[in-house]
């Protein structure tokens, strides 16, 4: 069991409050992401879960009994740090079997548990070796075989791929997807890239200045973002704004559209402008077009090649079904 | 030419290196010379350098007047005790000024180190009558604990500054993994620690070892360390030096040796942290 309810919690460091009141429920199972811009406070939020942090006031409960006043220890969570946070003097099955020790195990339990998560997780020949001679992803998975061997109620991923490089990071975050679809177990993982929320979550925390701005499936957060700032945070490229004449047509403050929602072309559209910079990706083109009375460029995302340079004339059409409506304070209108 | 100046330059620089090196080291060799002379070519003038009648007859001498393994045997009781004291009290406090700092830790660790700055014969006066009272005076319990008590801002700092190199993370990863208070630290904090706790240790044995303010001022005959050996042959009645560089020869033996064989950890716990 896994499920976490976090009711009316705070935490304030000195007179500065990082999060305030706020309420969330993770259920039994669940992927959860936190995700947002650095100092959203969604790490402290993980931290709070952890027990690493106390909270200010408000109650943390895991498989309903409150555990707000509960050490780290005796939670039954296990966590995967940034740092990979590895013993350096221990062995990697010393390192496995940190957790199982203090619970007291015998040894020959210990090790045939060790080697199971081992042979998981690709380390049976590096369960020797010190943290020190392996590379970043293998002492990441070192990191979670520590977390999986104790079979925590969740797993708690603080930016876990964040010190991997980019092809690493697209496999570890794969592997961790399996590993969630085998274990079932409860996972709360805080990221700010929205790319790594949006393939790996069940369910999206968008944070800002320690407020959740949304809870939703990543595909509910990507239609129907109920603000601005999700809007923007979610999806990739960036969603485009627009205001002025271009949203009061449409009867709102501004509007926004995604770059994947706007067609191309040479002849006619609703919006007229000129190529800036543009990419080509071969799978994709992206067009920066600067149009008149919007200061930042549109950005276009196009299957395939087009055939647009730099300084050539474009006409741009937003699919009206695809058009999301904000009013003067950023709130979606349905 | 570049690689011909810097050859130059790498030459006067070890040159110069020996050269502050065999001054700072001149007093001890100068001691020991002095040590295998007799007492009328310990006070020749000119001084003889090693062209003399090397004797060991100072040595017979002085182990003969003075038992050198009682003074020995004190000397590694205080010095070795008041070390293990700090450690044991050392370890938990720097822990917590590392690991859970208050607005005020930094105050505190400024008025430790300034009770450094104060002259010891400033409290000579209290801690002897607090000995007197509490039947310390002569004790290698009592001096083991004012050793103990005036190396422990140092004790501490060092630590402290050990410790802080230390990732935090891993601290907590252990307190994730179910380790309690304890076994993080025993366990965890400890082992990784060991480089600068050993580095600690020896520093504050040689210190300990090399005191003689308080040694000399609160022992007289049983609980007397090698600093009251040394102080023993420098009386004001006679010149004798040839027979108190004898005993500090003997004196210093031990501590140089140990030094010796742990220069390389002493010179890394030293410069710890100081280049990142």
């Amino acid at each position: 069991m896994g499920q976490i309810t976090l009711k009316q919690i705070t935490k304030s460091f000195g007179d500065v409050q990082v999060i305030p009141p706020l309420d969330l429920q993770i259920n039994d199972g669940e992927f959860v992401v936190f995700v947002g811009p650095s100092g959203c406070g969604k790490s402290t939020l993980l931290r709070l879960i952890a027990g690493l942090e106390d909270t200010t006031s408000g109650e943390i409960d895991i498989d309903g009994r409150d555990a707000t006043e509960v050490p780290p220890a005796k939670r039954g969570l296990a966590m995967v740090f940034q740092s990979y946070a590895l013993y350096p003097h221990m062995s990697v099955r010393k390192n496995i079997a940190f957790p199982l020790r203090m619970a007291g195990l015998d040894k020959n339990a210990q090790n045939a548990k060790v080697e199971a998560a081992a042979k998981v997780l690709n380390l049976t020949d590096y369960l020797d070796r010190r943290p020190g001679q392996l590379s970043g992803g293998q002492r990441q998975r070192v990191a979670i075989g520590r977390a999986i061997v104790r079979e925590p109620a969740a797993f708690l991923f603080d930016e876990p791929l964040s010190n991997l490089d980019a092809a690493l990071r697209v496999n570890m975050r794969l592997e961790i997807s399996e590993l969630h679809q085998t274990l079932k177990t409860t996972m709360i993982y805080v990221t700010h890239d929205q790319v790594e929320a949006m393939t790996m979550a069940d369910k999206i925390v968008v944070l800002q200045a320690g407020i959740i701005e949304q809870v939703g499936t990543p595909l509910e957060l990507y239609h129907t973002p109920r603000n601005k700032f999700v809007a923007g945070f979610i999806g990739s490229p960036k969603m485009n704004f627009l205001h002025g004449s271009y949203s009061s047509s449409h009867g709102a403050e501004s509007i926004g559209v995604r770059p994947e929602h706007i067609s191309v072309s040479k002849t006619e559209g609703i919006w007229k402008g000129v190529v800036g910079v543009s990419e080509h990706l071969g799978s994709d083109t992206f067009l920066y077009v600067d149009i008149e009375g919007v200061n930042t460029p549109i950005t276009v995302r196009s299957t395939g090649e087009v055939g647009f340079r730099h300084g050539d004339e474009i006409f741009l059409t937003p699919d009206p079904e695809k058009i999301h409506r904000f009013d003067n304070q950023g709130l979606r209108i349905s | 030419m570049a690689r011909a100046v810097t050859t130059r330059r790498k030459t006067i620089n070890t040159i110069a290196a020996w050269a502050i090196g065999l001054l700072i080291f001149f007093p001890i060799l100068w001691t020991i010379l002095t040590s295998f002379k007799t007492e009328a070519q310990a006070i020749n003038d000119p001084p003889l350098f090693f062209f003399f009648d090397w004797t060991l007859e100072n040595y017979a001498i002085v182990q003969e007047r003075s038992d050198y393994m009682r003074y020995l045997w004190n000397s590694v009781i205080i010095a070795g005790g008041s070390t293990l004291l700090g450690i044991v009290i050392g370890v938990p406090a720097a822990w917590s000024m590392a690991f859970v700092p208050s607005k005020r830790t930094k105050d505190i660790l400024m008025w430790m180190l300034s009770t450094k700055m104060l002259p010891a014969v400033g409290v000579l006066y209290p801690i002897y009558l607090l000995f007197i009272k509490l039947g310390l005076l002569d004790t290698r319990f009592g001096l083991t604990i004012v050793l103990m008590l005036i190396n422990l801002p140092i004790i501490i700092w060092m630590l402290y500054t050990y410790f802080k190199e230390i990732p935090g993370e891993i601290l907590e990863a252990a307190r994730m993994d179910g380790a309690t208070l304890k076994e993080e630290i025993l366990y965890i904090l400890t082992p990784m620690a060991i480089p600068g706790i050993a580095s600690t240790v020896l520093l504050n044995i040689i210190l300990a070892w090399n005191e003689a303010f308080w040694t000399l001022n609160l022992t007289a005959a049983k609980a007397a360390p090698l600093t009251a050996f040394i102080a023993s042959y420098s009386s004001p009645e006679g010149l004798f030096y040839a027979k108190l560089s004898a005993a500090s020869t003997m004196a210093i033996a031990p501590i140089l040796i140990l030094g010796w064989f742990s220069q390389k950890q002493l010179v890394r716990g030293l410069t710890f942290g100081a280049v990142k």
